[in-house]
C-alpha cells in the first residue's frame, strides 16, 4: 500500500521541496493539480494530477438520445462550445447521410470562427494576467462582449450556445446578426494594435516568452500535440484545411505556422490565427446564401449500426468524434479526443528546468483547459 | 502654532510630563496622516487603474467611491486575524507589526514644507535608506512563520530583490548626496533653491534618477517587480496566510512604502518643497512662489506616485532570474559609472 502512494507523489531530497499548484490555484484556470519538485526556483520534476472535475461526459452520452447528446459537449471545452458541438453534428450528419443546407453551412462557420475569435481573445487576456499585467485582461473583454452580444441575440445564450442541431442549425439568424459582425470586425480591426502594444512589443513580455518552454517538433509529434501548439513547432495540423467541414471548403485563409516553438511563437501562431478567423468572417458574412436552416430530420434519429468519426478543429486543437452505433435512438459508446489532454503531456518536457515563473508561462501558452482534460 | 500647544502642555502636565505627552501627540498625528495617506493613495490606486481598464472603479461607497477605502478598512478591522495552527505564533503576529512601523519610522526626517518637518536629521537620507531596510525582514519574518512554502517561496524572493536593489537605489541617492554636499532633508532641498538636481545635475542626475525609480519601485514590491508576491505564481506571497487587521498592516505598509519612496525621490531630484524656477522668467517665477510649498511638495509626490501607479497596471512582471539580472548586470554598473561621472562633475564644479 504504501509503495502505491510513493509511486503515485513525487519525493524530495533534502535541498528540494515539494509543492502542490492547484486544484485551487490563480494560474491553472480550473481545478488541475499540479505537483513540483523545486530545486529552488527551479522545477526538477512535474506530476499533473486530474480528475477534479471529471463528469463522466462520454458515460452519460449513452444514455441520451443522438439530439440530446450534442448539448453536453458544451461542458467540455466551454470556450469551443459550438465548435464541440459542430463536431457532434457533423458526426451524426455523416452517419445518417443528410445533406446539410449550404446556409446552415455557412452559418455554422460562422459561429465557430466567432467562437475561435471570443476563445483567442479571453486566452490573451488571461496570458497577460498570468504574466502580471492585469490592463489586458479588460482590453480582451471588450470585443469579447461584443462576440458574446452577437451570440447571445440569434443563440439565446452568450457561452454555451447549444445551436447546432444534426442537419443545420436550431434557428435562423438574427436580423441584426450581419451589421453587428461587421461592427465587430471593424472595431477589432480599428483596436488590434493595442492589444500588439500592450503586449506582443512589450521587452518584458518578450523576454519572458522568447525561448521559454521550448518543444521541438519531433516532442509535438510523437506527443500528439494539436492546434496551435503544435503548430507553433512546425507541423502543419489545421483539420480546416486537411479536411475542410461545412464551408471551410470555399473560404481563403492561410494556416499560421511558427518554427521555434517557445511561448512567443504560441503566441503569436494565436494572434495571426485571430487576423485569418476575421478574414474568413468577412468572406463569408456578405454571402449567406438563402434557403433553408436546417435540413428536414425524423423526430428520432436512429443511425445504422457502425462506427463514425468525424475531427474539426477548436480553438485549442483537434477534436475527434467518434460514435459506434447500435442502430438504436442512443448511441452504444462516444469517445471525444480532445485536444487539451494531448497539449497538457506537453508540460512536463517544456517546463523541466525551468522557473516558477516560467511554469504559468508555458500553461498559459497552452491555453489548457480543465473540464476539457477531464470530461 | 506650536509653541502655543507647547505652552498649555506645559502648564497642564508640568514641565517633567509635557515633553512626553507631546511626543505621544506628535506620533499620534504623524500615524493619523500616513494612515490617511495611504487610504487616499489606495483609493487613486483604484481609480486610477479604473480607468485605464475601462472601468469606473469604486462607485458605490460614497460619492463615486471616496469612502470605499476607510469601509475596506472598518471591514478588516471586523474579520478575524487567523494564525494557521503550524505557524511560529511569536513570528507570526510581530511580522506585520514590524513592517508597519518600519514605514512609519522613515516618516520622520521628512521635510513637508518649509516650516513641517518632525525631526531635521543631519543625517536624514540615511536615515530613511537603512530604516526602510529592516522591512525586509518583517517580510522574512512573515514568510517563515507562516510555514506556507508560497509564503516562504515569496519571503525569499523578496530577500534577494531587496537586498540587490538598495545598492542600486543607494548608489542613486548618493550621486545627489555627492552633488549637494549634504545629507540631511532641508540640506538637500536648501541646495535645490536655484534649480533641481534632475535639471542642473546634468545627465548623472538624469540617470540616476531612472534608476532611482527602477530601484525604488523593486523595493517595494510592486509589480513589475512584484515577485514575492506574485498572484499568479505565489497566489499571495509571503501574507498568504494572514487575514484581518494582520493583512492590512501589510497593505497599508506598502501604501506607505509607495509615499515614503515618492517623498524621498521628491526630496533627492525635484526640489522638495521648493517651486519650480525657470532663470529669466521673472513673472512666472513670482507666479510660483505664490503657490504654498505643502502644496508644491505634495504636487510632486502625487506625480510620482501616479507614475508608480502606472507601471503596475501596464508592464507584465519579470521572472526572478532577469530580476536580478537587471540589477547586477545593469543598474548596478551603470550606477557605479554614473557616480563617477557625478563625482567628476561636482568636483570640476559644473553644476548650473
Amino acid at each position: 500500500m504504501e509503495q502505491t502512494i510513493n509511486n503515485r507523489i513525487l519525493q524530495s531530497s533534502d535541498d528540494e521541496f515539494i509543492i502542490n499548484v492547484g486544484p485551487q490555484h490563480p494560474s491553472t484556470h480550473g481545478v488541475l493539480h499540479l505537483q513540483l519538485r523545486l530545486d529552488g526556483e527551479e522545477i526538477a520534476d512535474l506530476k499533473p494530477f486530474l480528475g477534479y472535475i471529471h463528469r463522466g461526459i462520454e458515460k452519460m452520452c449513452e444514455s441520451l438520445t443522438y439530439k440530446q447528446f450534442i448539448y453536453l459537449t458544451s461542458r467540455m471545452d466551454y470556450l469551443s462550445a459550438h465548435i464541440n458541438n459542430q463536431a457532434c453534428c457533423l458526426a451524426i450528419e455523416k452517419s445518417l447521410q443528410v445533406e446539410v443546407p449550404e446556409r446552415a453551412k455557412v452559418i455554422r462557420t460562422l459561429m465557430a470562427e466567432l467562437t475561435r475569435l471570443a476563445s483567442h481573445q479571453l486566452w490573451w487576456g488571461s496570458t497577460g494576467l498570468d504574466m502580471g499585467a492585469v490592463s489586458p485582461f479588460f482590453y480582451a473583454f471588450r470585443e469579447r462582449e461584443m462576440i458574446l452580444e452577437i451570440f447571445e441575440e440569434t443563440c439565446g445564450s452568450r457561452l454555451t450556445m447549444n445551436y447546432c442541431v444534426p442537419g443545420g442549425v436550431m434557428n435562423d439568424i438574427h436580423p441584426d446578426f450581419v451589421s453587428k459582425v461587421k461592427k465587430l470586425i471593424q472595431q477589432f480591426k480599428a483596436n488590434i494594435h493595442e492589444y500588439d502594444e500592450l503586449l506582443t512589443g512589450n521587452p518584458i513580455f518578450q523576454s519572458r516568452t522568447r525561448g521559454v518552454g521550448y518543444l521541438p517538433k519531433e516532442d509535438a509529434i510523437s506527443l500528439a500535440c494539436s492546434g496551435p501548439v503544435a503548430r507553433a513547432s512546425g507541423i502543419s495540423c489545421d483539420v480546416r484545411k486537411k479536411e475542410p467541414y461545412d464551408a471551410y471548403d470555399r473560404v481563403e485563409f492561410e494556416e499560421i505556422i511558427a518554427s521555434e516553438g517557445d511561448c512567443f511563437a504560441r503566441y503569436r501562431v494565436r494572434m495571426k490565427e485571430m487576423l485569418e478567423s476575421m478574414k474568413i468572417i468577412e468572406q463569408l458574412i456578405d454571402n449567406i446564401p438563402a434557403g433553408d436552416y436546417r435540413a428536414k430530420i425524423k423526430g428520432i434519429i436512429k443511425p445504422p449500426a457502425g462506427e463514425y468519426f468525424q475531427r474539426v478543429e477548436t480553438a485549442r486543437g483537434e477534436l475527434g468524434v467518434f460514435i459506434v452505433s447500435d442502430g438504436s435512438n442512443k448511441p452504444y459508446r462516444v469517445k471525444f479526443r480532445t485536444p487539451n489532454f494531448s497539449n497538457l503531456a506537453a508540460l512536463k518536457p517544456m517546463s523541466l528546468g525551468a522557473k516558477i515563473g516560467d511554469l504559468v508561462a508555458i500553461m498559459a501558452s497552452l491555453d489548457l483547459i480543465i473540464p476539457d482534460i477531464d470530461r | 502654532m506650536i509653541t502655543w500647544i507647547g505652552n498649555k502642555l506645559t502648564e497642564i502636565f508640568g514641565t517633567t510630563l509635557a515633553p512626553y505627552v507631546g511626543y505621544v501627540l506628535i506620533g499620534f498625528a504623524i500615524i493619523t496622516l500616513v494612515v490617511l495617506m495611504a487610504v487616499i493613495s489606495i483609493y487613486l490606486e483604484r481609480k486610477i487603474a479604473a480607468f485605464m481598464q475601462m472601468r469606473l472603479g469604486p462607485m458605490r461607497v460614497g460619492k463615486w467611491g471616496t469612502l470605499q477605502a476607510f469601509a475596506d478598512v472598518f471591514k478588516l478591522m471586523l474579520k478575524e486575524s487567523l494564525t494557521p495552527a503550524q505557524a511560529d505564533k511569536q513570528l507570526f503576529n510581530i511580522a506585520p507589526y514590524l513592517v508597519l512601523t518600519v514605514s512609519f519610522l522613515a516618516f520622520a526626517p521628512i521635510a513637508f514644507s518649509p516650516s513641517l518637518q518632525l525631526w531635521d536629521l543631519n543625517i536624514g537620507v540615511l536615515y530613511v535608506t537603512s530604516v526602510s531596510s529592516v522591512g525586509v525582514i518583517g517580510i522574512l519574518m512573515a514568510g517563515w512563520a507562516s510555514n506556507n512554502k508560497y509564503s516562504l517561496l515569496g519571503a525569499m524572493r523578496s530577500g534577494a530583490q531587496i537586498v540587490s536593489y538598495e545598492l542600486s537605489a543607494g548608489i542613486a541617492i548618493l550621486t545627489i548626496v555627492m552633488m549637494s554636499g549634504s545629507l540631511s532633508v532641508s540640506g538637500i532641498i536648501q541646495s535645490q533653491a536655484d534649480g533641481w538636481w534632475i535639471f542642473k545635475g546634468h545627465i548623472p542626475a538624469i540617470i540616476a534618477f531612472v534608476i532611482f525609480a527602477i530601484a525604488s519601485t523593486a523595493e517595494l514590491n510592486r509589480a513589475p517587480f512584484d515577485l514575492a508576491e506574485a498572484e499568479q505564481e505565489l497566489t499571495a506571497g509571503f501574507h498568504t496566510e494572514y487575514s484581518g487587521m494582520q493583512f492590512a498592516m501589510f497593505f497599508l505598509a506598502e501604501y506607505t512604502n509607495m509615499f515614503i519612496v515618492s517623498m524621498l525621490g521628491t526630496t533627492l531630484f525635484l526640489g522638495g518643497w521648493m517651486p519650480l524656477h525657470i532663470a529669466g522668467w521673472e513673472s512666472f517665477n513670482h507666479l510660483m512662489d505664490k503657490i504654498p510649498p505643502f502644496l508644491w511638495f505634495f504636487g510632486k509626490v502625487f506625480i510620482s506616485l501616479f507614475m508608480i501607479i502606472w507601471f503596475r497596471w501596464t508592464f507584465p512582471r519579470l521572472r526572478i532570474d532577469q530580476l536580478l539580472k537587471l540589477e547586477w548586470k545593469y543598474l548596478l554598473p551603470i550606477g557605479m559609472v554614473n557616480l563617477v561621472f557625478g563625482a567628476i562633475i561636482t568636483w570640476l564644479g559644473w553644476i548650473l
